[in-house]
């Protein structure tokens, strides 16, 4: 679409242009992150806890000021006015820079961090050097670049949430649903884990210590959650430790597909995660560039489920290379464990196919068998091979490359460093292996549904824009049909953004949760029910 | 294999070809001057806002139409001749049909003021109007004032899109107040102090003298009627309502009124041809509807209906409960059932009018005063169930029943603030009832067991 700006303005017209506030309060959080990156620069700060204070203060100031500017003057409500005309939240050239800055800061944290200033033996320098006072003051330890890192998240989330509870201020359900993900960020994720670290050798863990453990972050986000350094971590501190170890297996098995039947997966993805934390935050602004189109959706479905695939091969080997042969030191061995695991994802697999086999597209079909054939084929070479190989790969390339190619390169690079191209949550819809199967849960076992109100949909295309997870809302509505789709968060922006009032979620009986409609409501009787029997 | 010809791609005519898709294998050409493809008329505002892209409010993409084998041609049909079963495209292209759908939807009223045709005055209807709007007011510095003249859907969904740019907007309303001949009074005072809080200069009882040129025939200014006073400006955005878009069929033999006459069964007098949506014209009105209804939902409904006739199922259009929706400005509305104004109200008719103190958030639940049944509620700030009231209507529960089970047709979203215990104890107050609220029961909403 052309506009025609016969404007000689550098800075742009309404909607688009700052307001002086905003340019002051752009300046203050620039120099925020400017402080940061002479750091990164070494330039050496005489008082770094002053420093470090100024920075994340001015980086926190400068973003609430300038939302609160943005949105306080106007009346509670949709606000998305020049979302596309913005170049930074429309793909524009400021999109780009934002994208490129945040890659590389991932790249250089993910694989450089001795650019940051991390020194093995001696005294940080750097950004971290800078961190470190903050660091000490919570855990006793010097900082890392994971502690950077962290803090960093943690601002951002906070500052962002601010900024998005005051743009949905009207809205109490993503009120509530910004303050528990700042919550979780701040406490679960950020501090307790380092008073967690404070307490290792101490009697409270009778002297042994525990790994540094984010308790909302299950297998298999945490996918190292079960290598063999945590799971002895876990073993020396006692009670204290096996009742971790229990919890973060239950967690997976009991606990979330409980919560997932009860609410949809959207109780974790856009309530409690810190990656869903920061997409719906700071990522807020990029909610509109995910790609909707059906070929989008296929793509989604192979990628995000192969790596459900990646994570369950690579936890069974690792698990299999730390376990024994002998019965006598330890009830679970080897040949145990493998005949359990196959055991659970046959039963898994059988007891979908059973019983929800009609709602499975061809291809997922194929690809659910295809699937399960690989890795109990694969399970198979341990009893034909002998000693040692349990998969074509030894465990440890598997874990290393799961550890490269998943969980740093999608997961930080890809996942948040392409927020300003992608869409905002790139990682959570075609990569995240927790997601998927929480999401499989969802859309076969569970409560959740967007309900989609009668005739009343427009077809006008609000929510399918603003639908971070690339789901093409409108297609279900404008069917009158309800929304019940496995990537769905739950983050509720489509119910908002529907300027008709159409969409609502709620978690209902399960009879005719998935109804379409080829006729809507509010047409002759007759016809509907001549058209639309089942 | 019978060929198919929809003139229009709105809601209307695309509703229908899809229909006849699902039911047949019959040919389907849709022509259009307006688009390539079909879009949502009623998010122009938003493209103009930045709320979307263009492309966004394509319902479909754009392979949609050649898998399922709807041809789509560009143009604009200027003549219809029956008897050869053909009609002309831009006065030359020829394509014949077995049948033909109408589609064409509407035009912004003009009523003859002078200058309304100037560079500058347009309407707000199709994609180039809304183009047309990109060139009169892309920003406050060449849009230093816009007047908006006539008071309803579009017209403050016009202020709405130019507030976003900042360009100053003075809104002449010939009612004395805001859409109050849909409206109750109560709901229109609602709506017009919300319009004043978006900084709209909101001009009630007042009309459009004339508009005035400058010098190179571009519009001026504007003068009021009431008081001869020159408003400057250099947009005039003319939305008092839409009339049917069909003078292209002068002369075809079709029989038109203010827009194609159509039985129940939306045949035209012409065998073989129909009209549906916005240019259909009922001969008499269905139950408390207008002949002409310009709605979105009718719209698509019509388009339902008309498949199955064409597709050998011959079934009149016989709409269900009325229903409808809109947004004005932040707040949203909803209604189901029949809600009168003041000024079309039924002899039997009785309100009960219930408004928040501080929020902009209101109802109007009309019912029957003799045998108090429910006869519809318009809601502002508050969703609504639409299966719940289609099915209270459907059922003619009285209204103290729905007053009772009020929670139950709530669907604004969870955490949401309730207000069905301050609208009953108004109510139980107006009429001297003593009715308790149920609890919102998942049972009755989902009608299960």
């Amino acid at each position: 679409m052309s506009t025609y700006d016969r404007s000689m303005a550098l800075t742009g017209q309404p909607p688009k242009e700052l307001s002086r506030n905003q340019k002051i309060a752009t300046l203050i959080g620039l120099s925020g992150l400017a402080i940061i990156l002479l750091a990164a620069f070494n330039v050496d700060f005489p008082n770094k806890a002053l420093w470090l204070s100024i920075s994340l203060a001015a980086i926190t100031t400068g973003t609430i000021w300038f939302s609160w500017d943005m949105y306080s003057k106007k009346e509670p409500g949709i606000k998305n006015d020049g979302v596309w005309f913005k170049s930074i939240s429309s793909k524009g050239f400021w999109g780009w820079i934002a994208g490129i800055s945040l890659t590389s800061f991932y790249i250089i944290l993910y694989f450089y961090p001795e650019y940051l200033g991390l020194v093995q033996k001696g005294d940080n320098t750097g950004v971290i050097g800078l961190f470190d006072p903050l660091s000490r003051a919570l855990s006793g330890n010097p900082a890392s670049q994971w502690f950077v890192y962290g803090t960093l998240y943690t601002v951002a989330i906070l500052a962002f949430g601010i900024k998005f509870i005051w743009k949905y201020r009207h809205n109490r359900y993503e009120r509530i649903r910004t303050m528990s993900v700042m919550f979780f960020q701040t406490a679960f994720a950020f501090i307790i884990p380092e008073l967690m670290a404070r307490l290792n050798g101490s009697s409270v863990l009778n002297g042994g210590s525990l790994p540094y453990y984010d308790l909302k972050n299950m297998w298999p986000l945490n996918y190292y959650n079960f290598e063999g350094y945590r799971i002895k971590g876990f073993l020396s501190s006692g009670d204290i430790g096996f009742g971790l170890l229990i919890f973060g297996v239950l967690s997976i098995f009991v606990i979330s597909p409980i919560l997932t039947y009860k609410f949809g997966k959207r109780w974790y993805c856009s309530w409690v995660c810190g990656c869903g934390g920061l997409a719906e935050t700071a990522g807020d602004s990029f909610r509109q560039l995910s790609d909707k189109t059906v070929k989008a959706w296929k793509i989604e479905r192979w990628v995000v489920h192969s790596v459900v695939v990646f994570v369950t091969l690579m936890t069974t080997a690792v698990i299999y290379s730390y376990l024994g042969n002998d019965t006598s030191k330890y009830w679970l061995t080897k040949s145990t464990f493998l005949i359990g695991v196959g055991v659970l994802l046959t039963s898994v697999f059988a007891l979908v196919m059973i019983f929800k086999r009609e709602q499975f597209q061809k291809d997922a079909k194929y690809g659910a068998v295809g699937y399960l054939v690989i890795i109990l084929a694969l399970i198979g070479f341990h009893f034909f091979s002998g000693e040692g190989q349990v998969f074509l790969f030894k465990s440890e390339t598997l874990r290393k490359s799961y550890s490269f190619l998943i969980g740093s390169i999608f997961s930080g690079v890809i996942g948040t460093g392409f927020y300003p191209i992608f869409g905002n949550r790139v990682w959570c819809r075609f990569g995240c292996p927790m997601a998927a199967i929480l999401g499989f849960q969802q859309r076969l076992f569970s409560k959740f549904r967007i309900t989609t109100n009668g005739g009343q949909c427009i077809s006008c295309g609000n929510c399918s824009t603003y639908c971070e997870m690339g789901i093409d809302v409108r297609a279900y509505a404008q069917k009158g049909e309800n929304i019940v789709r496995s990537s769905c968060v739950g983050c509720g922006i489509c119910s908002a953004v529907c300027p008709r009032g159409v969409l609502k979620l709620e978690n209902g009986p399960l009879q005719g949760r998935i109804d379409s409609n080829q006729v809507l409501l509010g047409n002759d009787v007759d016809l509907m029910t001549l058209v639309n029997k089942k | 294999m019978e060929n198919i010809v929809i003139i229009g791609n709105g809601i209307a005519g695309v509703s229908a070809a899809r229909h006849i898709r699902k039911l047949s294998d019959k040919r389907i050409i849709i022509i259009s001057g307006e688009t390539d493809y079909f879009f949502s008329r009623t998010a122009l505002m938003y493209v103009y806002m930045g709320h979307m892209k263009f492309d966004h409010i394509q319902p479909y993409e754009n392979w949609f139409w050649e898998k399922n084998r709807i041809e789509l041609v560009r143009g604009y049909v200027t003549k219809v001749n029956p008897n050869e079963k053909q009609l002309l495209i831009d006065g030359s292209r020829a394509v014949n049909y077995d049948k033909l759908i109408i589609a064409t939807g509407s035009k912004p009223n003009k009523f003859g003021w002078p200058g309304q045709d100037l560079h500058g005055a347009q309407g707000l209807y199709s994609k180039q109007d809304l183009d047309l709007l990109e060139v009169n007011a892309p920003n406050k510095e060449v849009c230093k004032r816009a007047v908006i003249v006539g008071g309803g859907l579009i017209g403050i969904e016009l202020a709405e899109m130019l507030r976003s740019r900042d360009i100053p907007v003075t809104f002449l309303v010939r009612e004395n107040s805001f859409w109050n001949g849909v409206l109750p009074s109560g709901e229109s005072q609602l709506i017009n102090e919300h319009i004043l809080e978006h900084h709209i200069d909101l001009r009630l009882g007042t009309n459009l003298k004339e508009i005035v040129a400058d010098e190179n025939g571009k519009v001026k200014s504007v003068i009021i009627a009431e008081t001869g006073e020159e408003l400057p400006c250099n947009m005039v955005g003319l939305t008092a309502g839409v009339a049917p878009n069909i003078d292209f069929l002068k002369d075809s033999g079709i029989e038109v009124g203010r827009g194609v006459k159509v039985n129940r069964f939306l045949e035209t007098n012409i065998k073989d041809i129909y009209a549906i949506g916005d240019c259909a014209e009922q001969h008499e009105a269905i139950g408390n509807r207008r002949p002409i209804e310009a709605v979105w939902y009718t719209g698509r409904m019509m388009g339902e209906t008309v498949a199955q006739t064409i597709c050998g199922n011959q079934i009149e259009y016989k709409p269900g409960h009325w229903f409808n929706s809109a947004k004005f400005l932040d707040i949203e509305y909803q209604t189901y059932g029949w809600v009168f104004s003041e000024r079309g109200m039924k002899e039997y008719e009785e309100h009960f009018h219930w408004r928040h103190s501080e929020e902009k958030v209101c109802i109007t639940i009309s019912f029957n005063k003799e045998n108090n049944q429910f006869l519809g509620i318009n809601t502002f700030g508050i969703r609504m169930r639409h299966e719940v009231f289609d099915r209270w209507l459907t059922q003619e529960k009285d209204v103290d029943y729905v007053m009772e089970h009020l929670i139950d047709a709530n669907f604004d979203p969870e955490f949401y603030k309730n207000y069905e215990t301050e609208i009953v104890s108004k109510y139980n107050a107006d009429f001297g009832k003593s009715i308790k609220t149920k609890k919102k029961s998942l049972k009755r909403i989902f009608a299960i067991g």
